[in-house]
């Protein structure tokens, strides 16, 4: 870690204009954020008028007390964690297949993996709907994880691919020829390789699942994940804040894996240094 | 003594048959049929492209030849996989594992092959003696020198007690002075396991001073295969006299006119002498003169180029002593040159 930063000649430093549309675009992108925390502790439950006339911890307590909320964050979580998971299996072995080898049709083949994410949420939503209906499956747990596998998998396997692009195609060899077998490859010199970009994807991915709700509406039937309750408990005149509060919670829920992943992927001379 | 010929009656330890390859419409290696005996220390020496490096690969099994065969030890390995068959192989870049210690490296032919951890850890540190690297099992590649990281390739190869070991290119990450130590050492360790060793390179220095037997590689297929006293003395073409000795290559008209014969030769540069003004050639010497093109001042010796017709220049090379002729010689000097009819070598094409 560089202990001391040399001082930049002045042509190199930003000027005060820059630094103040700086500031500005971060408070833009964060003042939204501190909002939502500070009704979360309002007294005042119909409407959100600034500055809040009182605080308090009530909402809390009526947010613990109800069930539909925790129902809800419970399936989320769980439809977030099998999607993910199923998204780290499908985009290693599609990102294996289609790293190096090169042979006809492997661009249209690249294409349809990663057109999911490009497509807008609605289509791939009404055509999962229909495909549902078509063979008969009732929506519910199982075809809201395939639905959010679509674009998990989009994130996994490009930062797999880019990973393994940049593995010189020698280590390969050299663990060939040092006796292993695939799978020994795979386990004691790939894998450690992939490992963080394996992780980058999987929380990303996570993430993009945790919150989806434009193909969730399609395809959840009467299940509710966390943002289909945010949007339901829109339409509620009262008790206003509890929403709040969920926020409040889903916002520290979603800091720990994020600098989890600063953390764990953050720059280190051990690893990455060759 | 290096033989020029291995021992019939001993299984090969590598023959090709007639192996082909090609990528695309590019010819890699055509044909190329080789017999290399145990214990030897056999380079393959060519210019980038001419199929050594291809040759290599097909013996460590990275690659499948189109056709032909390949046998390791007498068995046919042709399509048996590289983690099958026992050779291992030392990588150009060295391809060490970054997020393995050294002594892990090291171990890793063992570890794939299930050995016990302990057994592991004791085997690695004797190979790491072996390549005097004893106390460097707990690093990493990354804080290694650049001929540390080779002894490390070479320990790591060597674990697994493979009857063949393949080099590719493996000096030419290291500079100079560490190119010649490595050389020594690399030929000591070959005698002192006795195992064959066969190594890629294009630096025909390296090819003579360690290999008992070299094939010379130009555009897939062998141009010559020889001891090395064999190629420097006795080239075959004239790839072989320019690529391996540096040789003057002269061709069949101005061959015609210098010795009367239509048959081209090779005249190695230190052979031509430079005959002081007047003097007359020894009897029997192949004499002609020339222009002096430039002088290149190496120290122990200079270099001349001495354009002698049209076509043809040759060069010539003479130590820096008094007598040897090449004082005072500058760009333009008038001089004559000659040599003895025995050491032009005819070449067959």
């Amino acid at each position: 870690m560089p202990s001391e930063q040399p001082r930049r000649p002045s042509w190199e430093r930003p000027s005060l204009f820059t630094r103040a549309m700086a500031a500005a675009g971060l408070v833009f992108l964060h003042a939204p954020v501190w909002v939502i925390t500070l009704y979360a502790f309002t007294t005042e439950d119909r409407t959100y008028q600034f500055p809040p006339p009182g605080l308090t911890l009530h909402w809390f307590d009526v947010a613990l007390a109800r069930n539909d909320i925790w129902e809800s964050m419970r399936l989320s979580l769980l439809v977030a964690s099998a999607a993910t998971l199923l998204a780290i299996i499908l985009g290693t072995l599609a990102a294996f297949a289609l790293a190096r080898r090169t042979f006809s049709g492997k661009e249209s083949i690249t294409l349809l993996f990663v057109l999911p994410i490009a497509l807008p949420g609605i289509l791939t939503g009404l055509a999962l709907l229909a495909g549902i209906r078509t063979v008969g499956l009732e929506p519910g747990f199982w075809t809201i994880v395939a639905g959010h596998a679509t674009f998990c998998l989009v994130i996994v396997y490009n930062n797999v691919v880019a990973r393994l692009r940049r593995i010189p195609p020698n280590w390969v060899e050299a663990s060939m020829d040092l006796g292993a077998r695939g799978h020994q490859t795979f386990r004691y010199v790939l894998l450690p390789q992939i490992a963080t970009a394996l992780l980058a994807g999987g929380m990303l991915a996570f993430a993009l699942s945790f919150d989806e709700i434009i193909v969730t509406l399609f395809t959840a039937g009467h299940e509710r994940t966390l943002p289909i309750w945010f949007y339901s408990e829109l339409f509620r005149p009262r008790e206003r804040p509890v929403t709040n509060v969920v926020a409040v919670v889903v916002i520290l829920v979603t800091l720990v894996p994020i600098l989890l992943a600063y953390y764990l992927t953050r720059p280190d001379e051990q690893s990455q240094g060759n | 003594m290096p033989r020029a010929e291995p021992i019939v009656d001993m299984t090969p330890a590598i023959e090709l048959r007639a192996t082909r390859r090609a990528f695309g419409s590019v010819v890699a290696l055509d044909s190329v049929s080789l017999t290399i005996a145990p214990g030897e220390f056999f380079a393959l020496l060519g210019p980038s492209g001419s199929g050594k490096t291809t040759c290599l690969r097909l013996i460590a099994g990275f690659d499948q030849p189109d056709s032909g065969t390949i046998l390791l030890d007498g068995e046919d390995v042709t399509n048996t996989p590289p983690f099958a068959r026992n050779v291992n192989t030392v990588f150009q870049d060295y391809a060490l594992f970054p997020h393995m210690t050294v002594a892990e490296n090291v171990a890793y032919g063992l570890r794939v092959r299930g050995v016990a951890a302990a057994e592991r850890a004791r085997q690695a540190s004797e190979m790491l003696d072996l390549v005097r690297l004893g106390e460097f099992g707990a690093r990493r590649p990354h804080q290694l020198s650049g001929g540390q990281r080779q002894r490390v390739a070479l320990a790591r190869a060597l674990i697994n007690r493979p009857k063949v070991l393949l080099l590719d290119e493996p000096l030419g990450a290291l500079d100079l002075k560490l190119r010649e130590e490595m050389q020594a050492e690399l030929k000591g360790l070959q005698q002192r396991l006795g195992i064959t060793f066969v190594f890629v390179t294009h630096d025909q220095g390296e090819a003579l001073s360690m290999a008992d037997r070299v094939a010379v590689f130009s555009q897939g297929c062998i141009e010559q295969l020889d001891t090395p006293r064999e190629l420097y003395n006795r080239p075959q073409t004239a790839f072989v006299a320019s690529f391996v000795g540096s040789a003057n290559v002269v061709g069949r008209a101005a061959a015609q006119v210098l010795t009367g014969r239509n048959f081209a030769f090779a005249i190695r540069p230190e052979l031509i002498d430079i005959l002081a003004s007047g003097e007359p050639a020894a009897d029997g010497y192949v004499q002609c003169a020339g222009e002096v093109v430039d002088v290149l001042y190496h120290g122990a010796s200079s270099r001349l180029r001495v354009k002698i017709d049209g076509q043809t220049t040759l060069a010539v090379a003479r130590a820096e002593i008094a007598g040897s002729g090449v004082e005072g010689l500058t760009t333009g000097a008038r001089v004559s040159l000659a040599w003895r009819p025995e050491h032009a070598v005819p070449l067959q094409y």
